[in-house]
C-alpha cells in the first residue's frame, strides 16, 4: 500500500523539522532568556558589565563562594567518575562474561536510584553521613559517594548500550585461546571496545554532577549550585551567568560523547583507504 | 609460513565428562587424533561437539576424564597456556584493531620482538591470501575475510591442535565451499592437527581425514567418510550420514528381507536386542534403481516429483504400500509425476533400525 509509512520508519523531511523546530524552541527559549537577562542594565538598555565583571581579576574575591563551589564540584565530578569506573565498570564486566544470569539483578540495582526521589534520598542519608564522617571526616569528597548511587541508573545506560554491541564474551575467549591473561583481556581488548560506553558514562556523571543541588544543600555542603543560589540573592545577574557556563560546558561534554566515536570510526575508514 | 616442528600434536579425550547443572553434555567422550590428522566433529544441535572442543581448548572445565595433548594431561592448564588455536563461529576479530594488528596479537602475548612480528603476521595474512587488506578494520571486510583473517591469528602463533567451531555457519554457501577447500589445503601444507565441528555433513565429509558423528553428548561412530557412509555403525549414523529410505523389512539370522529381497545386515544384527522381527531398512537413495513397470522382481511404485541437482536428478515414488522413497538417477531420464514406475534394490546390505525409528 503506497503513501503509508511502515511502523518505526524515520520520520519525513517535513516532521523531522517540526518535531527539530519544536524541541530547538523549547531548550532555545529559557536560554536566550537568560541571556538577556545577564546582559540587561538596570538603568535601562543592556550592557556587557555583569559579564565583564565576572572575568574581571576581583571577581575570584567578590564570587569567592561561586569558585570554592566550581572546584567542589569539579573535585566531586573527578572522584564520582572515579567510583564508577572502579566500581561499575568492573562489575558489569564480570557479569557479562562470567554471571549473566546476573544481568537483570544488577540492572534492577542500579536504576533503583532513579526512582527514589532526591528528597528521600538525602533523609536516608543523612544519618549514613553522620557515620561517613566519623570515619572518612566532613570533606566535600566524601558526598561523592552519595552521587555515585544518583549517577548509577546513567552510567549503568550508557555502559551496557556500550556491552551489548560488541560480543566481550567471544572476544575474551578469542583473546585467551591466543595466550592473554585476565588483564590483557581487559586491558586490550574489552576496555577499547568499551571507550565510547565508558566516555559517555564518564561524561554524564560530570554532566549530573555538576547540576546537582539537593543532596548537597540539604546536607549542608558547597557545591556549584548552591553556590549559584546563594549569590544569586546578593547579584542574580552573576548567578545566571555562571549558570549559562555550566550549561555551555554540559553541553560541550555532551557534544564530545557524540564526536568521539564518530571521529573514531572516521579515521579508520580513512586509514583504510 | 612454513611447518613447525610443533606441528601435528596427538591429541586424546579419555571419557571426558561435562556437567551443566544436572545435565550431561557430554557423557564420557574417548576420541584419539593422529599428529597432522583432521577430524571433524559431526552431530545435530546439542549432541555436544561444541562442548567438546571447548573442552579441549580449556574454555570450558571437565567434571571428569582426560585430555591428552601429545600426551600431557592438560585438564588443570588455563586456556592461554594450552597453546591451541581456535577460530569461532561467531566474527571474532577485535574491532578495535586492523587485521594485521589482529594477526599480531597472539605473537604480542608471547613477546615475540616486533620485526619478526610483523613478518610474522604478513606471512599468515599471505597464507590465507589477505596480505593486501592489513590495513582494514573488522567492520571493513566481508564475512570470509573476516574467518580468513581470524584463521590466519589462530594460525600465526604456530600452535599445537588447530579448533574450529562451525567457522564457516555464517556464510554464504559459495564462500562456505571456497573457505572450506582453503582451510583443508592450510591443514594439509602446515601438517597441524585439526578438529572441525559442524553439523553439516557435507562439509564434515568434504574436508575432513575422520568423521566423529556425536550423539547426545558421546560419539556414536568414528571413521573416514567413506565408512561411515557405506558402513554405518548405527541406525542413527545411518540416517544422519546422507540420506536414508526407511523401508519395512524383517530380520532374522543377520539378513533383513524386504519387497522379497533378502540382504545382508551392516553394523549390528540385533535391532533394540532383538535378533527377529519387523524393522526398518535405511536404504541409500543410490542403492535404488528405476526400471520400466511391471520388470520381474521389482516394487511398483508411482513417480510424485522428480528434482534436478545438477549432474543428477532425484525422484519421489511412493510405493504400492504406501511407503514414500526417493530414488537418485542419472539426469538423462525424466519421470513424471504420475508415472507408474519399478523400482528395483541393488547392493549388498543395509543398515536397519527398530520400526519407532
Amino acid at each position: 500500500m503506497s503513501g503509508v509509512r511502515p511502523v518505526g520508519a524515520a520520520p519525513g523531511r517535513v516532521a523531522r523539522t517540526v518535531i527539530l523546530g519544536v524541541v530547538g524552541i523549547l531548550f532555545t527559549i529559557p536560554i536566550v532568556a537568560m541571556l538577556e537577562f545577564s546582559l540587561r542594565n538596570l538603568a535601562g538598555g543592556y550592557t556587557f558589565a555583569h559579564w565583564a565583571g565576572v572575568f574581571s581579576p576581583a571577581s575570584t574575591v567578590t564570587y569567592a563562594v561561586v569558585f570554592t563551589g566550581l572546584r567542589n564540584s569539579l573535585l566531586l565530578a573527578v572522584v564520582t567518575v572515579v567510583i564508577i569506573l572502579v566500581i561499575l565498570l568492573p562489575t558489569m564486566i564480570l557479569v557479562q562474561l562470567q554471571f549473566p544470569r546476573l544481568r537483570r539483578v544488577l540492572e534492577f540495582i542500579c536504576i533503583i536510584p532513579i526512582t527514589v526521589p532526591a528528597i528521600v534520598v538525602v533523609v536516608g542519608l543523612a544519618p549514613v553521613y553522620s557515620v561517613v564522617a566519623r570515619l572518612a571526616g566532613s570533606s566535600i569528597w566524601t558526598l561523592a559517594f552519595a552521587y555515585g548511587v544518583t549517577v548509577l541508573p546513567y552510567a549503568y545506560r550508557a555502559i551496557q548500550s556500550n556491552l551489548s554491541l560488541v560480543d566481550v564474551v567471544t572476544l575474551a575467549e578469542a583473546a585467551r585461546s591466543l595466550g592473554a591473561g585476565w588483564a590483557s583481556v581487559l586491558w586490550r581488548v574489552i576496555l577499547p571496545n568499551l571507550r565510547r560506553g565508558i566516555l559517555a558514562a564518564a561524561f554524564i556523571t560530570v554532566a549530573v554532577v555538576l547540576g546537582e543541588f539537593t543532596i548537597a544543600s540539604l546536607l549542608n555542603r558547597v557545591n556549584l549550585q548552591t553556590a549559584l543560589v546563594q549569590v544569586s540573592k546578593s547579584d542574580p545577574f552573576v548567578a545566571v551567568i555562571f549558570s549559562l557556563l555550566a550549561l555551555a560546558f554540559a553541553f560541550v561534554l555532551l557534544l564530545l560523547i557524540g564526536r568521539l566515536a564518530s571521529d573514531r570510526r572516521t579515521r579508520a575508514q580513512k586509514k583504510a583507504s | 609460513m612454513t611447518p613447525s616442528p610443533n606441528y601435528g600434536a596427538t591429541v586424546e579425550l579419555i571419557d571426558v565428562v561435562k556437567d551443566y547443572a544436572g545435565h550431561q553434555a557430554l557423557t564420557g567422550v574417548s576420541l584419539s587424533v593422529r599428529p597432522g590428522e583432521f577430524v571433524a566433529l559431526l552431530g545435530p544441535s546439542g549432541c555436544g561437539k561444541t562442548t567438546a572442543l571447548r573442552a579441549l581448548s580449556g574454555l570450558e572445565q571437565v567434571n571428569g576424564g582426560s585430555i591428552l595433548i601429545d600426551g600431557v594431561d592438560v585438564v588443570d592448564v588455563p586456556v592461554n597456556k594450552r597453546d591451541i588455536g581456535m577460530v569461532f563461529q561467531s566474527y571474532s576479530l577485535f574491532p578495535h584493531l586492523t587485521a594485521i594488528e589482529n594477526v599480531e596479537f597472539g605473537l604480542r602475548m608471547r613477546k615475540i620482538p616486533t620485526a619478526e612480528r610483523r613478518t610474522r603476521a604478513a606471512g599468515a595474512l599471505d597464507l590465507v591470501g589477505l596480505g593486501h587488506l592489513a590495513g582494514r578494520y573488522a567492520h571493513q571486510l566481508s564475512g570470509g575475510q573476516q574467518q580468513r583473517i581470524a584463521l590466519a591469528r589462530a594460525l600465526v602463533t604456530r600452535p599445537r591442535v588447530l579448533l574450529l567451531d562451525e567457522p564457516l555457519s555464517a556464510l554464504d554457501a559459495k564462500v562456505r565451499v571456497q573457505l572450506r577447500d582453503e582451510i583443508r589445503r592450510i591443514q594439509t601444507d602446515l601438517g597441524i592437527t585439526t578438529l572441525f565441528v559442524t553439523h553439516d555433513q557435507e562439509e564434515a565429509l568434504a574436508v575432513a581425514d575422520r568423521v566423529a558423528v556425536m550423539r547426545e553428548g558421546n560419539i556414536e561412530q568414528i571413521g573416514s567418510p567413506e565408512e561411515l557412509y557405506t558402513a554405518p555403525a548405527t541406525p542413527f549414523v545411518a540416517a544422519f550420514v546422507g540420506l536414508s529410505n526407511r523401508m519395512p523389512a524383517t530380520l532374522s539370522d543377520r539378513q533383513v528381507t524386504l519387497y522379497g529381497e533378502t540382504l545382508g545386515v551392516l553394523g549390528s544384527p540385533r535391532v533394540n536386542g532383538r535378533a527377529n522381527g519387523p524393522v526398518l531398512a535405511l536404504v541409500r537413495p543410490e542403492d535404488l534403481l528405476l526400471v520400466p513397470p511391471a520388470t520381474p522382481g521389482s516394487i511398483a511404485a508411482t513417480v510424485v516429483a522428480s528434482s534436478f541437482l545438477g549432474s543428477l536428478r532425484r525422484t519421489r515414488l511412493t510405493l504400492w504400500d504406501g511407503t514414500l522413497v526417493s530414488v537418485q538417477h542419472a539426469v538423462s531420464e525424466h519421470p513424471q509425476p504420475g508415472e507408474s514406475l519399478g523400482v528395483r534394490l541393488r547392493g549388498n546390505a543395509v543398515s536397519v533400525s527398530g520400526i519407532d525409528g
